[in-house]
């Protein structure tokens, strides 16, 4: 299938591979040593890596410098973008330093409310929101044109993804919501972890009914649970995340210092059983601050080895 | 109506205690209904005042004095002949009135006696919420008659974001989220599609964004 | 005054201001006011003049709300008395001793 942009990602979504991104969170601070470290963990077991852009509102270094870094290895970046921290046209400049760079992967975000994070007296800018960011890059992509109407020199070259929360509220919303972010332009979604696969599932019932799996690649996003405490956590502090009691008891059921190893279990089933799933087109598997894993969790979900993409 | 809530005491004291002769001066429009700011509040702020002075063993004049408008110049010329007695005015109106009296009496230091805090509505005695940002486009016929711009957290035009949780804001769980309550509201109004319609970029430059606001009406100016 | 929910925070404050060492706020016992919250409001105002007083170094203890029915004279004693205790130990009106220096 012919594609769009230069993006690996794509390549490999619109071949019909099942594909596999990963995320890294960009150290507090500039020594960026680790990033490229995470890089080296799970290049060959991922088709791209998001760099998330301060992310829960903790002031980190920035997204784009991590994704040039990881371009610079070779790797696949996909750009984060929240909507939160920039206007219109520090977005599009942004935009464009990146795609300067081959970065050819965005995810358009509005990003998380700045009072969770080490700057709460700040102001915000939400200036546009996350589904016309994703109308902004697409604008800029396929018209070669600033949203002000001035013609670009070079456009910028990206595959434009966005995140899907099927279970936030109100429910009744998230498919409509998911077919005005593909009538904004998406191409792919990553969603936000599920561990309620029972809803997820619905959802997805939802957008085969639209017909919106065959206007977006849908990939499922998927966290492991590294203890009782976090998935408990998850459960009451996470706004929008939706962990079902059995999580937790099943994680209770063996002893603590084997929780982990049963999360990267749960993780791996639940992989096993979405890949049954009509639609879903590939995994965003997050191990937070826990990428070592995701090696492990790809090659045990039988998603390895990776194709070229090439 | 404008709401502003109570400066701390505290904060008033510090601005005035180089101050020998001050006016305690309130507004009769929004600051009276919200308590802030009217007749009763200068008395009380007026006689704290008093207080404090006298205990300190400073020799103070405090008077009282609310007006009905301090955003309107034909009020705040009743205190044209008066002014010259008094070396500091707290006004206890709005951040409007507050400009607009030092305005009228450019040699004059006027301090603010209060916070003033957003456009919004009575929801109960004693409890004030947002309703408006005065971003000079309503956009109100769109979202069901309740405003993302003010009531949203991110002011998403096409919300809501992942954090909305059994219809809450993910910032607090007494916020409502707005998105929840303008579906609740086009489902009502049984144009539940209208959520689909995509919301263009919006024109920031009728907003704080384009700088001090001005209206011009030529078919009412004199 | 026939209810206490007619005393405002400015009555208690021109007391104060006028000399007052102490002032009682003495309402009906509370869930049984005749206008229905009367008495709950003078708690509050009450409690945001103690906040002044003690802002402005008056003391807020110095005003206080009571609750008794009409037909506890004994209690109403008791209170007067306790009043009585709380404010002499707090001393003069520093309000009046300073208005005195002056004078």
């Amino acid at each position: 299938m012919t594609t769009k942009t230069p993006s690996k990602l794509e390549k490999i979504l619109r071949d019909g591979h099942l594909a596999v991104t990963s995320e890294c969170g960009p150290p507090r601070g500039s020594n960026i040593d680790h990033i490229v470290k995470k890089g080296e963990l799970i290049k060959d077991h991922v088709d791209a890596i998001n760099i998330t852009d301060n992310q829960t509102s903790m002031t980190r270094l920035c997204s784009l410098a991590a994704c040039i870094r990881l371009k610079l290895m070779g790797l696949e970046p996909v750009l984060q973008m929240v909507t939160r921290d920039r206007n219109r046209i520090a977005l599009q400049s942004d935009i464009l330093g990146a795609a300067s760079f081959d970065i050819n992967n965005i995810l358009c975000l509005s990003g998380d409310h700045q009072s969770f994070g080490d700057c709460s007296q700040g102001q915000n800018v939400h200036d546009i929101d996350s589904i016309q960011l994703i109308q902004a890059v697409r604008h800029m992509r396929d018209e070669g044109k600033f949203l002000g109407g001035d013609e670009l020199e070079g456009k910028p070259e990206m595959f434009v993804g966005a995140a899907a929360n099927p279970f936030a509220d109100p429910f009744e919303i998230r498919v409509p919501r998911l077919a005005k972010k593909i009538a904004a332009g998406v191409e792919f979604i990553q969603t936000q972890c599920i561990y309620n696969l029972d809803k997820f599932e619905e959802w997805m019932k939802g957008v085969r009914e639209r017909g919106l799996h065959e206007k977006c690649f849908i990939l499922a996003g998927l966290t492991p649970m590294k203890s009782v405490g976090m998935a408990k956590y998850m459960q009451k502090r996470v706004p929008g995340m939706d962990v079902p009691e059995e999580v937790i008891k099943r994680l209770q059921g063996v002893e603590k210092g084997k929780q982990a190893d049963e999360g990267i279990k749960m993780c791996i089933e639940s992989i096993q059983r979405l890949k049954e799933c009509e639609g879903v087109a590939g995994f965003h598997v997050m191990a937070i601050e826990w990428e070592e894993k995701v090696p492990e969790i790809v090659e045990a979900a039988g998603l390895y080895p990776r194709p070229n993409g090439n | 109506m404008i709401v502003a809530d109570k400066k701390p005491i505290e904060e008033i004291i510090e601005c005035l205690k180089d101050h020998k002769n001050i006016l305690v001066l309130g507004c009769n429009e929004c600051v009276t209904v919200c308590e802030a700011g009217g007749k009763k509040e200068v008395g009380v702020l007026a006689s704290a005042l008093r207080m404090n002075a006298r205990k300190e063993g400073k020799e103070v004049k405090i008077d009282e004095l609310t007006l009905e408008r301090q955003c309107d110049r034909e009020y705040l010329d009743e205190i044209r002949d008066s002014i010259d007695q008094y070396d500091a005015v707290v006004s206890l109106a709005c951040g409007v009135g507050v400009q607009f009296t030092a305005e009228q009496y450019h040699d004059k230091p006027i301090y603010p006696g209060v916070n003033t805090t957003f456009l919004g509505a009575t929801e109960e005695r004693g409890v004030w919420t947002e309703r408006c940002q005065a971003c000079g486009q309503c956009i109100l016929a769109t979202t069901g008659g309740i405003c993302p711009v003010a009531r949203c957290a991110k002011r998403l035009f096409n919300g809501p974001c992942g954090g909305s949780t059994t219809g809450k804001c993910e910032i607090n769980a007494e916020v409502d989220c707005a998105w929840q309550l303008i579906v609740d509201r086009l489902k009502a109004l049984e144009r539940l599609d209208d959520y689909e319609k995509l919301c263009p970029l919006k024109d920031w430059s009728t907003d704080r964004a384009g700088g001090p606001r001005k209206v011009v009406r030529e078919d009412v100016k004199q | 005054m026939p209810c206490t929910g007619k005393v405002d925070v400015i009555h208690i404050m021109r007391s104060f201001e006028k000399g007052a060492d102490g002032v009682a706020v003495v309402g009906c016992l509370e869930g049984e006011c005749h206008f229905n919250a009367g008495n709950l409001m003078a708690r509050r105002r009450v409690e945001q003049a103690q906040k002044i007083l003690d802002t402005v170094g008056v003391g807020g203890q110095r005003a206080q709300m009571y609750n008794l029915s009409s037909s506890e004279g004994p209690r109403f004693a008791q209170y007067a008395t306790e009043m009585t205790e709380k404010i002499k130990e707090l001393g003069p009106n520093p309000i009046r001793v300073a208005k005195n220096k002056a004078a």
